[in-house]
Formats: structure tokens, sequence, C-alpha cells
């Protein structure tokens, strides 16, 4: 049986694992799908990880983690968690069919960007419709596209795409931005970014080889605009499916959009199940919170497991 | 040790024409993909001699991108003895690309 298993291997996943062997927990294992590093990884630039002086991409921020994280004992299986499950000791469905045992259990599974949710997107999603720039943005050189979003993510990566492409329309529901306000002076600085404000996307039409454009929705008037790409940041779900039981219940309390309710130790209502980083209720959604989270969910574990 | 094969303008043709074929439309600078590339290795080795794993750098493979219309990556595309069977966008677990390989094997 193992001491602890953590689920996801973005920052909160990868640092509670440094947490909890560096701590003394001996049987550790993180289970991430493939490649530990999260979704930082596709970030074009991270300039807010403290002690990280120059601004990096968020594959250059997560390089050495695992190394580190590994370092004292934690081990990595690349499988997917389909369930998690309590009985005596909490058990983990996997991807394969397999089982395992633990006595304790971190759920650092994290996010993934929501759909605004216009007509066209699904049809057109990895065909026009993209989530990640630093991805896609290629696909679309000294070629227009749009962006759809008014949070740091969609600012910053309006940016990165200007950089790659001859013209971004950045269309935001208000006409202010909850960005930080240095970034939002970038992008007003920036002479390829061209605001469309008060709008949203009505529908994105093409045909079978992809996007072709987006009709927009002005307060009331209507814009056809001709662009093959369009990159949608408009925040971010938990990935919470991990914690769903055969009846379709949680296997500990969440809030209304999913997120899992813990304490300041990071435990959730259920003894020995601790959350970490964006999958969590009032998470910042930060590398450094995330980080944060999963040495303090990790240092709960090592409590846990003692004294049980 | 299976290998992936790495395809290009002069392989990718002859490569998929036989036998069930899984590409992996990827590139450096690409989170996601490196994020599968471990399990695209494992598939490799794992399907030696019964399925060919391969990837294409889009980067430097664009005329193949552009065939295949690829607009987003990771795109993962199975071939059966030629035929585009079916496809995929964006990272998942090993356990969905075997479903695949194996309901193509058949
Ligand atoms: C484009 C973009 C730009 C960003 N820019 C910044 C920035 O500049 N600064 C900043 O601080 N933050 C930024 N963020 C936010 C930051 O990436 C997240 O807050 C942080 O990664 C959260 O970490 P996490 O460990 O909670 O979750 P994640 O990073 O989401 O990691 C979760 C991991 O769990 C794995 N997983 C999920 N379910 C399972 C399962 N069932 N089985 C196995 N593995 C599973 C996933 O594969 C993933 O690797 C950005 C995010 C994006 C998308």
């Amino acid at each position: 049986m193992l001491d602890l298993a953590i689920v996801g291997g973005g920052p909160a996943g990868l640092t509670a694992g440094l947490y909890a062997t560096r701590g003394g927990l001996k049987n550790v294992v993180m289970y991430e799908k493939g490649m530990p590093g999260g979704q930082i990884t596709q970030s074009s630039e991270v300039e807010n990880y403290p002690g990280v002086c120059k601004v990096v991409t968020g594959m250059e921020l997560m390089e050495c983690w695992p190394e580190q994280c590994m370092r004292f004992g934690l081990k990595h299986e690349m499988k997917e968690v389909k369930r998690v499950k309590k009985e005596k000791n909490f058990i983990l469905e996997l991807g394969n069919g397999e089982t395992v045992k633990a006595k304790s259990v971190i759920v650092a599974t994290g996010s993934t960007p929501k759909r605004a949710g216009f007509e066209g997107e699904d049809e057109f999603l990895g065909r026009g419709v993209s989530t990640c720039a630093t991805c896609d943005g290629f696909f679309y050189k000294d070629k227009e596209v749009a962006v759809l979003g008014g949070g740091d993510t969609a600012l910053e990566e309006s940016l990165y795409l200007a950089n790659i492409c001859s013209k971004v329309y950045l269309i935001h529901r208000r006409d202010q931005f909850r960005a930080a306000p240095a970034t939002v002076q970038r992008v007003k600085n920036n002479p390829k970014i061209e605001f469309i404000l008060n709008a949203k996307v009505k529908k994105a039409y093409g045909n079978n080889m992809g996007l072709e454009g987006v009709i927009i929705d002005q307060q009331g008037k209507e814009i056809d605009l001709k662009v093959p790409g369009l990159f949608v940041f408009v925040g971010m779900n938990v990935n919470n499916s991990v914690l769903k039981q055969e009846d379709s219940s949680f296997l500990c309390e969440v809030n209304e959009w999913g997120e899992v309710i813990v304490d300041l130790k990071m435990r959730t209502n259920i003894p020995g199940l601790f959350a970490a980083g964006d999958i969590r209720v009032d998470a910042s959604k930060q590398v450094v919170c995330a980080a944060a989270d999963g040495a303090t969910a990790a240092l709960s574990a090592i409590s846990f497991v003692r004294e049980s | 040790m299976g290998k992936y094969v790495e395809l290009n303008a002069s392989n990718f043709d002859e490569t998929i024409k036989n036998g069930v074929v899984m590409v992996d439309f990827w590139a450096p600078w690409c989170g996601p993909c490196r994020m599968i590339a471990p399990v695209i290795d494992e598939l490799a080795n794992e399907y030696e001699g019964k399925a060919t794993i391969a990837k294409v750098n889009t980067d430097e493979e664009q005329d193949i991108a552009i065939r295949f219309g690829i607009r987003s990556i990771p795109t993962i595309l199975f071939f059966k003895d030629g035929q585009l069977v079916d496809q995929m966008i964006g990272a998942a677990s090993k356990d969905v690309f075997k479903q695949k390989l194996d309901a193509l094997l058949g």
C-alpha cells in the first residue's frame, strides 16, 4: 500500500511529491498522464514566478522541476487515474484497469480551458479554434487571427501572437480588462492588436478544411470577421472527474463550480484526502500558489500518515 | 527496444502504405506535445511488429502538415493501409491511444 498517492503532475503535484518524500514518506507515487509539468508548459511567457528573474516560457520554467522533485524518492507513474474511492483506505482506479491502495491522497489534477459556448466552437476546435497560442500560433504565421477573452492569459497570449501573426483582433465582452495594468498597457501600445470591445462571438463558421471566420455581436451590431484562427482564453474549469463516484456524487465536498473545498491545510472533509492547486476552492490559479498548496498538502499528508 | 519512425517528405507515403500507422504531429515548442512524447516512446516499444508509431515534426515538415490540414498540435492521425481512418486532437493518456490502435488492429 502507498503512503501517499498524488494525482496530477503539474506544479502542485510535483511540489507535493518533493515535500512528502523529503519529509520522510517512503512510498509516494505521482500519477501523471504524460510528462510532468502541467498546463503552464503552454504559456508563452512567465514573469511572475519569484526567484526566476528572467522572463521564461512555461516549458523553460518547468524544465528542472521533475528532477528536483523526484530527488528524494518520489516515483512518477505515467498513468491516468480514473477514480479515487474510499473504503478502509483509498483506492485508485487507473485507466488501464489496475487498482492501487493508498493511505492518503492529494488531488492536484488542475484545470482545463473553458469553452466560451458559441455555435461552432466544438466543431472547429483544433481546426481553427484553439486554446494554446504557443502550440498553434505557428500555423497562422503572417495571417490575421482573433483572441477571445480579457484576463491575463488572453492579453499575454495576444502579445505572443502579435509577434507571429499579421494582426490580432482582441474580442472582449467588456470595455475594461481584468489583466495586470502593465500587460494592458503593452497590449494597447502594440500596433498589431486591434480591440473589439463590448462584444461576444456568436458563431464560428468554415468548411471541411477548418475555420474561415467568426460572427461577432457587438451590442446588437453584427461583425463578420474573416479569420482562420480564433484563440479562446475565457477561464478554466477544474478537472474534478477523478472524485466522481459511481453514483455521480463527489467523494468530498465541492462548491457550485465543482472546486474542492479545503481548509488552510488543504484538507478536504474526508480525512486523508487533500487537494492542491487550481482544483481547490478560491485558487488564485497561479504557479506559485499551486506549488505552495502542494507543499502544504504534503505536510498535512505526512501528519495524517504518521498519526494513523 | 522499438523506436518511433521520424517521418519526412521522402518516407511519409511509403511508411503509411501498409498496416496500422499512428502519426503524431508535434513541434518542439508545444507543451502538450512534449507531455505525450514519453507516451509515444512507450507505444513504439509495445507495438513493435504490430503497428508503426511515427512522428512528424511540423516545424521542419510543413508540407505534410498542410497536406493534412493540421492547425493544432498535437494532432494524431491513424492510417490503415494508407487510408486515414481516425484522428485525435490534443494530449491524451496512453490507454486512449492503445484503445484506438487495438481497435484498428482488430
Ligand atoms: C496559457 C496559460 C498561461 C498561464 N500563465 C501563467 C503565468 O504567467 N503565471 C502563473 O503563475 N500562472 C500562469 N498560468 C496558470 C498556471 O499554469 C496554473 O495555475 C498552474 O499550472 C496550476 O497548477 P496545478 O498543478 O494545480 O495544475 P495543472 O498545471 O493543470 O496540472 C495538472 C496535471 O494533472 C494531470 N492530470 C489531470 N487529471 C489527471 C488524471 N486523472 N490522472 C493523471 N493525471 C492527471 C494533467 O495532465 C496535468 O499535468 C497560465 C496558464 C495557462 C493555460
